[in-house]
């Protein structure tokens, strides 16, 4: 019998697919219905302390391998998602909060009011390439990341994931240090950071000049970084980056990932995209003898002489 | 990016943009269209063929540089986007109210080249503001005006019109663009007349492409599962006419 269920940090996930955050997650109705869709765990889209009206458009470029996207972190504010958690959570999959701030009292504060609203987990976004004084700009420092999660921790029950940036020199070295803040899980990669210039118009497209590369493209890179994560922590991975079907969620689940999380692919190939990889790691297990996904996670490691 | 071919003055404040070249949509359907260096906006596409064209009213700081460009400039447009109207039937009304006109303008003289038979109730505030009422007569279709001051044809809201146009005839399906409150108007009226209606709506755009959520109506989005909505579906709606996410997310009355 094939299971796909996992757990993660905790929570049962009825299959190892995560809507990833910033994508589709600002209303309730709109992460109900990936859910319904799908998908495994429900990551919203960050929210701040206050309502935040995000850049000026052009905030999204299209590329033939992936997608740009300089939104800026646009969020209702934290008083105005309780209800979009509780309508998300009516489609039936465990909801976790993505939450940026500019210090470890912001992060903490927001941790605590997403519990309060009834999020079964919280993600710290300390990697948004394209917001001045959040994710990325701090999240690059060790010592910040295990402070950030240091203070989450001691503010809440429910689990704490880091999502970490891969623009940076080592990120198993930011993934330690959330590991050595408590953090329960590292989710690893956002967005790298990216520009893209239109020679007619003779300027960056992005109103924000600089965003995030997200896609097909980044997905070599991603699968590098938990593969390297895999190493040097204990707490589970969440892989994030190009992930499309089931071979792409694959790699990364032997690279060390025991969930995988889906942005992307939901423009390239609408909601439906969860229950294609399902579909698709269900027959790849019957074909290749394996009963669970536990079985899989980090196996490409084995092959190391 | 496109080439600006020339402007039209429409009704006061309001213009259209035409293009060198053509798209190749489904009238409805919607382009992104870019300012280098301002700003990029959800529009309509009023022309179609042989040019592109977007009627806008210059509003903020994007529109206005829009109307200040020159013949010769390039403007960035991506798209088409988004689901357009259908042709239903043989005899159909267009419901307009205001600049609601612009996506049906298309679409009503695609509906008479293929050999429909159309009449549209053309809202507006006052007989100045009434758009393309010339251009959707020389099409062929049936024109009946309604203005909330009564300076031309009926007077009062472009609904009330529309009530009276169809407790006289029979139409396979209403066609309806303009405000919300309307837009709820319209549907209740042709429930009444079991007709079905198809009706394009607005909401604050971002990606235009189905990912940020910006655009959501009860789970759904504007730019990619609209802009224009049956209404099987439109009748699901619990926030038509109530309430939409400000460029923030936060929810505000409509």
């Amino acid at each position: 019998m094939i299971d796909l269920s996992v757990d993660l940090c905790g929570l049962k996930l009825r299959n190892p697919t995560m809507l990833a955050a910033g994508v589709l997650g600002e209303t309730g109705k709109s992460m109900a219905t990936v859910a319904r869709a799908g998908a495994g765990a429900i990551v919203t889209k960050s929210i701040g302390k206050k309502p935040r009206s995000g850049h000026l458009n052009p905030c999204v470029v299209e590329l033939p391998f992936g997608l740009l996207n300089a939104m800026g972190l646009p969020n209702p504010g934290a008083e105005a998602f309780g209800r979009e958690i509780a309508e998300a959570r009516e489609g039936g999959a465990p909801v976790i909060a993505s939450v940026f701030g500019s210090t470890e009292e912001e992060f903490a504060e927001l941790c605590g009011l997403m519990a309060k609203y009834g999020a079964d987990a919280v993600e710290l976004n300390l990697s948004c390439p394209h917001a001045h004084g959040y994710g990325a700009e701090i999240g690059s420092d060790p010592d910040t990341v295990q402070a950030i999660c240091r203070k989450a921790k001691k503010r809440l029950r429910i689990p704490v994931l880091a999502k970490l940036t891969p623009d940076t020199t080592s990120i198993a070295d930011l993934a330690l240090a959330a590991q050595r803040g408590g953090a329960d899980g590292i989710v690893a990669i956002n967005t790298l950071k990216g520009m893209r210039i239109l020679p007619e118009a003779r300027m960056p497209v992005l109103a924000n000049r600089v965003g995030g590369l997200s896609g097909p493209a980044i997905r070599p890179v991603g699968v590098r970084c938990v593969y390297e994560i895999f190493e040097a922590v204990k707490v589970p991975v969440v892989g994030v980056g190009g992930v499309s079907n089931a071979s792409d969620a694959l790699e990364y689940i032997m690279a060390g990932a025991s969930s995988v999380q889906v942005g992307t692919a939901v423009w390239s190939e609408g909601p439906e995209v969860f229950s294609k990889i399902t579909g698709g790691l269900m027959k790849f297990m019957a074909e290749n003898g394996f009963n669970s996904v536990k079985e899989m996670v980090g196996i490409a490691h084995s092959s190391r002489p | 990016m496109l080439t600006i071919h020339g402007h039209t003055d429409e009704i006061p404040n309001v213009r259209t943009i035409l293009f060198k070249e053509k798209l190749l949509s489904k009238p409805g359907q919607f382009v992104m269209v870019w300012v280098p260096g301002v700003d990029e906006f959800p529009m309509s596409a009023s022309h179609t063929i042989p040019r592109l064209g977007v009627t806008y009213r210059i509003l903020g700081p994007g529109t206005t540089a829009l109307a200040s460009r020159k013949p010769g400039d390039r403007i960035g447009i991506r798209g088409p986007y988004g689901r357009g109207f259908t042709l239903e039937g043989e005899r159909i009304l267009g419901v307009a109210g205001g600049l609601g006109i612009a996506p049906l303008a298309p679409f009503l003289e695609l509906a008479m080249t293929k050999g429909a038979s159309a009449e549209l109730v053309l809202g507006a505030k006052t007989a100045k503001e009434v758009l393309f009422d010339g251009r959707m007569t020389d099409a062929g279709v049936k024109v009946h005006i309604s203005t909330d001051n009564g300076s031309a044809g009926f007077k009062g809201l472009a609904s009330e019109l529309a009530k009276e146009v169809l407790s006289g005839k029979k139409f396979d399906c209403i066609y309806a663009c303009g405000p919300e409150k309307m837009l709820v108007e319209v549907l209740a009226l042709a429930g009444r007349h079991k007709t079905p209606v198809q009706a394009s709506l607005e909401r604050y755009m971002k990606c235009g492409i189905g990912i940020c959520d910006s655009c959501a109506i009860d789970g759904r989005h504007v730019c990619k599962d609209g802009p224009v909505f049956p209404d099987s579906e439109l009748r699901t709606f619990g926030e038509l006419g109530k309430t939409k996410l400000d460029p923030s997310g936060r929810r505000v009355s409509i």
